[in-house]
Order: C-alpha cells, then structure tokens, then sequence
C-alpha cells in the first residue's frame, strides 16, 4: 500500500461539482505534482489533504491512517501558500518555531530546530528579521522552513512560486527539489507551469476540470500524451486528424500526404480518424535522411524567439509548426518559399490511442 | 486661480472659527475665578474637590471594564465572521449601526423593565448588580466603533490564509486567536479601545438613570450649580478626548510605518 492513497474523491460546492472521483496513490519520498489550468481542482485536492476542505464523498489516508475527517491540526501536514502567510508580528525565527511552541517543545529544542532549518533554507543570519524586511522569495523560504520544523508526514505546497519573478523561480524551485530529497519528504506540489511541473517533479497529475487526465512520469507526459488535452496542455503541440491506411504496418495519410508512424496503431480500422500530434522540435526544415517522414507546404510565418525561431508552415489544409536552433549562420526561410519538413517515424504521437 | 485659493482659505477658516471660537471663549471664562486676574483657581477647585476624583475614577474603571468586556465579544465575533460568514458581513454591519440610532434613553428604560427590582434578574438590587448593566450598556454604546475598528485591523491582515498556516501548524481556534489575531490587529484594537474610552467618560444618560456615581452625571451637577468650574471641566474633557484622539494618531501611525 502506498503511504497516501486518495480513492473516490469528491468535492462539490452547492451543485457545482469541482472535483470528480479524483483517485491517486503517492509513495513515500515522492514528489507528485499537480498540474492544470486554472480553476481544474488542484487547490480543492490539496485543501482537502490539508482539511482545510471537507471531501463530499471518498477518502484519503496517509500512512495507513485515514484522515478524511480530521482537522487540519491534527493531520501533522506541512503547507506552503501562494501568499508566504508568514505571521507578521513574528520574527523569521518565531515563524518557523511556531509549530514547536505550540506543541510545548522546551526552549533549548525549538532553538535548536530553529537554527537548524535556518541552515537549510541558507538563510543562517535572519533570524531576527520580520517578515516585512526579507524579499518574496526569502519569505517563501522561511514559509517552507516553518512548514519542515514540525516534521509532518507530507508537505503540500500551492503555487509556491507564482509570486515570484522568474529567476527566483527557477531557483528557488531547485531548492526546493533538492531539499525534498535531502529530507526524503512525501511533497505534493501544484502548479499551473508546465516547465516548473516537468523539471521538477517525479510524477506529474495531469488535471482538467477536476478530473486526472494522466499521471505518469515527466518523460512519459511530455512523450506519450494520453488524451488531446495533455498534448496541447504540456509543451506546444500541432495536432491533426490523420486517416489510417495500413494499421499493420502503421501508414497513415496527413493532410493527404502519407506519413509512417513506429507508434502500434493495430487496434485503428483501415479508414479509421486518429489524433496524431508532432511537438515542434521534432520538425526539421528540409527532407533529411530516407527513412524520414515528409510534408510538403509553403512557409506561412517566421517568428524569432531568441534561442528558437518558430517557422509556420501551410501544408494543404493543415498548418504546422516547427522550431529550429537560433545560429547566426542561419539563413532564414522566406514566407511563400516552398518548403519540406521532415519528422522521424517515432515522433508521430497518437492521441486516441485504442 | 487665485480667487479659488482665496476659497479655500475661507473655507478652512470658516470651520477653525466655528470650533475654536466657542472653545476659545470657554478657556478664557474658565479662567476668570478670581476677580481681576487670569488664574487656574476654578481648575484647581475641581481637582481638589473629592466628588470629581471619585466619580473621574469610578469611570476610569468603568471605562476599562467596558474595553475588556467589549473586546472579548467583539473580536471573536468579528473574526469568525470574517473566517467563515463573509455573507452575513453587511447584516452584521447594520446591527452594530444600531446602537447610534436606537436613542441610549431607549436603552436604559428597557434596562429597568427587564432588570428592576421585582423581575426575574433583579440586577438593579445592588450596586454590583447595576454596575454589570452600565457596562452591558456601554458596551452596547461603543459597538459601532469598537466593531468597525477591529473590522478594519482584521481586514488589513489575511485572516483566512493566516488561521489555515496556524492550523496546519497544530494550533487551536483560542490559540490563534491569542497568538496570532490579537498581535496583528493590536493597533486597530487600541484605536477602538480609546474611542471607548472617552464615549464611556463624558456619557450621561446610563449612568444618571441608573443612578451611579459616574463622571457624566458629576458634570452635570457642577454645570448646574457653579459657574467657572464646568467651564474648566469641560475643557478639561476636551484635553482628554484630544490626548485619546491624538495617541490613535499616533498608535494608526506606527502601525502603518511597521508594515512597510
Ligand atoms: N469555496 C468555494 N466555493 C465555491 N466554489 C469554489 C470554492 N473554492 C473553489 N471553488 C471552485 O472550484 C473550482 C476549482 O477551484 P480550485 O481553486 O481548486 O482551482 P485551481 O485548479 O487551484 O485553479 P488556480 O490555478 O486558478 O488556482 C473553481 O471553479 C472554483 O470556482
Ligand atoms: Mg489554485
């Protein structure tokens, strides 16, 4: 048995159902992140593990314990909020005490403790602060420090870095990641960035509107979407509607042009509609090797992203979009050019797998 | 241009003289005791006078009591409130309004029929018991601005997102209470604390009516009974409300600077 199983969750407010027999298990040291747009349920699953939320039907239980209706006090769970939620009558070292004082530890402990997770939020020296004098991203590092010292069993973190500008977030959300092994702490995160959920997590939860659509590992979201909204979702995507030619030998026509896929498209009839997807970096301009797939278009747009150029192309009915390598020598294709690109068999995504 | 400046100018001072002038005036009689001379003679009659400093500190003490005893309905009224019955806000709002439009006489008279002597809670039997309906009273008195100013202290902190980061910390409600609503709103409390306080110091009709030897009712019988001596009384009271008035200034002050 996993160290949090969440089996037939339910929430609904008044008629409205916001989450739908959400079901997950998580094992200990895990890190599984939330990911989905906004207002999917990611925050009424992590309430709900918090207690701050009461499920409407189903149950959750962490180490063997069932806790679906305890109070959030006595579910020793840490939690991080968007806003930091740091007391600003206390000091960054009453903060992270806090916990302790309240579970009557004696003065030497707590200070010990204190001074400990100061330590390992690399903040030795600010103590003494208040809240108001540290920056966002310090705050919501003292916020994590309060949410360790009492050792719970889970820590919860929603949208920790929302608030932040962009370079803390990356990393910060390195620390964070590598505090979570160092502490072996079971961490569900949420988050409604691909990027951070991708890069930092062990598995990932795909949400849409309060349903898991995929969980899987980041390479296996990112490679193998199961549905038409985790390809779109996670990464940029060009989706089409392909007609099955030969599903034994995995011919398949885009936009009437044959292409090949390497993907087991057996359980697909001859003739059958199927969702294929091809991510951008898996394009080249030009016909490359043999054995790759080609289509035929002319260049539409251009657009320079800095690292990436984006190229648009307009196959027959379909457009597709491509990213190349920025390199000064480049010479950049001209809109109306005809143009080629070519993908490998493997990159073919099939959406609506059977 | 300078004709609106001119506007304004009159304006300001138009007000300055409908306030100052009567003040002004009153200082100046206060000091006429003596015949002749400028002199603090009626000041220091009514300092020296023991009625003043018993009835000044009975409400002093009245006064305290009303502060405790209001705090301790009205801030975890207010805070749960706002925790869980943000709904039920404007209706709440219109209640604590009452106390300024329902007239205190009403009030008092209520009192008396359901508290006097021969009903079920005879509180107006002893003096103790009457003193516990005066508070009642006051309390009732200073609702409006007790509950409007820990309103504003509560809003000006993240109630919800703070108590849920106290909880999942192992705290109770009375523990969050303590530690960490009443520390954050600590200045919003005082401002309403020293409103009270000079509501309850100058007020007449409760104490009068229940007949208890309160501040309000002494000013009244020296205003009717002496001439210089209210005059120094009265501005005695105005420094007090002005020193209640001017450490709110100073405590809302502070308070904004600590946040930033
Ligand atoms: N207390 C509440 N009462 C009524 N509806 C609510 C309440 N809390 C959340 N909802 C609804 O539940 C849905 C899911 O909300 P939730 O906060 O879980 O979304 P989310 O995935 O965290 O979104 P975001 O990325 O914007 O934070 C939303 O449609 C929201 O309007
Ligand atoms: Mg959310």
């Amino acid at each position: 048995m996993s160290f949090i199983e969440i089996s037939h969750l339910k929430k609904s407010f008044g008629p409205n159902t916001v989450v739908h027999d959400f079901s997950l298990s998580i094992d200990k040291g895990e890190f599984v992140s939330f990911l989905g747009p906004s207002g999917c349920g990611k925050t009424t699953i992590l309430r709900m593990i918090a207690g701050f939320e009461s499920a409407t039907s189903g149950s959750i239980s962490v180490g063997g314990a069932e806790m679906t209706h305890l109070p959030p006090a006595k579910r020793n769970v840490g939690m991080v909020f968007q806003a930091y939620a740091l007391f600003p009558n206390l000091t960054v070292a009453g903060n992270i005490g806090f916990g302790l004082k309240i579970a009557g530890k004696e003065r030497g402990e707590i200070d010990a403790r204190v001074a400990e997770m100061l330590e390992l939020i690399k903040l030795p020296d600010l103590g003494g602060r208040y809240p108001y004098q540290l920056s966002g991203g310090q705050q919501q590092r003292v916020a994590l420090a309060r949410a360790l010292a009492i050792k719970p069993q889970v820590l919860l973190l929603d949208e920790p870095l929302s608030a932040l500008d962009a370079k803390i977030r990356v990393s910060l959300r390195e620390e964070i990641r590598s505090l979570q092994r160092e502490l072996g702490i079971t961490t569900v995160f949420v988050t409604h960035d691909q990027e951070e959920a991708l890069s930092i997590s062990d598995r990932i939860v795909v949400m849409n509107e309060g349903r898991a659509d995929q969980v899987g590992t980041p390479s296996a979201i990112y490679n193998n979407p199961a549905t038409r909204f985790v390809a779109s979702f996670v990464g940029t995507l060009n989706l089409f509607e392909a007609r099955v030619v030969d599903p034994a030998s995995g011919r398949v026509s885009i936009d009437g042009q044959p292409v090949m896929t390497a993907r087991d498209i057996s359980a697909f009839g001859i003739a059958d509609e199927a969702t294929v997807a091809l991510r951008p970096e898996a394009l080249t301009l030009g016909n490359g090797d043999d054995d790759r797939n080609t289509l035929a278009g002319t260049v539409e747009e251009v657009s320079f992203l800095g690292a990436v150029i984006r190229v648009r192309v307009r196959l027959r009915e379909a457009r597709v979009s491509l990213d190349i390598f920025n390199d000064p020598a480049l010479v950049l294709p001209k809109i109306g050019m005809p143009a080629v690109v070519s993908f490998k068999k493997d990159d073919l995504l099939i959406i609506d797998g059977r | 241009m300078k004709t609106d400046r001119l506007g304004h100018w009159l304006a300001i001072l138009i007000g300055m003289l409908y306030f100052l002038v009567p003040l002004a005036a009153t200082f100046e009689f206060s000091l006429r005791k003596l015949r002749g001379v400028y002199s603090f003679e009626a000041y220091r009659i009514v300092l020296a006078d023991p009625q003043f400093q018993s009835s000044f500190t009975f409400s002093i003490g009245l006064a305290v009591v009303t502060i405790v005893f209001g705090m301790a309905i009205i801030v975890p009224m207010a805070y749960f409130v706002e925790l869980r019955l943000r709904k039920l806000r404007p209706f709440i709002e219109f209640v604590t309004l009452l106390p300024l439009v329902v007239p205190a006489i009403v009030i008092v008279f209520g009192y008396l029929r359901l508290y006097n002597s021969s009903s079920v809670l005879p509180l107006t039997n002893s003096s103790l018991g009457t003193n516990f309906l005066l508070t009642c009273g006051y309390v009732t008195l200073a609702l409006p601005y007790m509950y409007r100013s820990i309103e504003t202290g509560l809003r000006s902190i993240d109630v919800r997102t703070l108590t849920e980061a106290a909880e999942s910390l192992g705290a109770s409600s009375a523990t969050i209470i303590w530690r960490v609503i009443l520390p954050n709103i600590r200045s919003a409390m005082l401002s309403g604390a020293f409103l009270t306080f000079a509501i309850v110091i100058g007020e007449f009709t409760f104490a009068s009516l229940l007949n208890r030897p309160a501040f309000g009712p002494y000013l009244q019988l020296i205003g009717a009974n002496r001439a210089y001596e209210p005059a120094a009384l009265a501005v005695m009271a105005f420094m007090i409300t002005w020193a209640c008035m001017g450490i709110i200034q100073v405590i809302s002050r502070n308070a904004v600077a600590a946040r930033h």
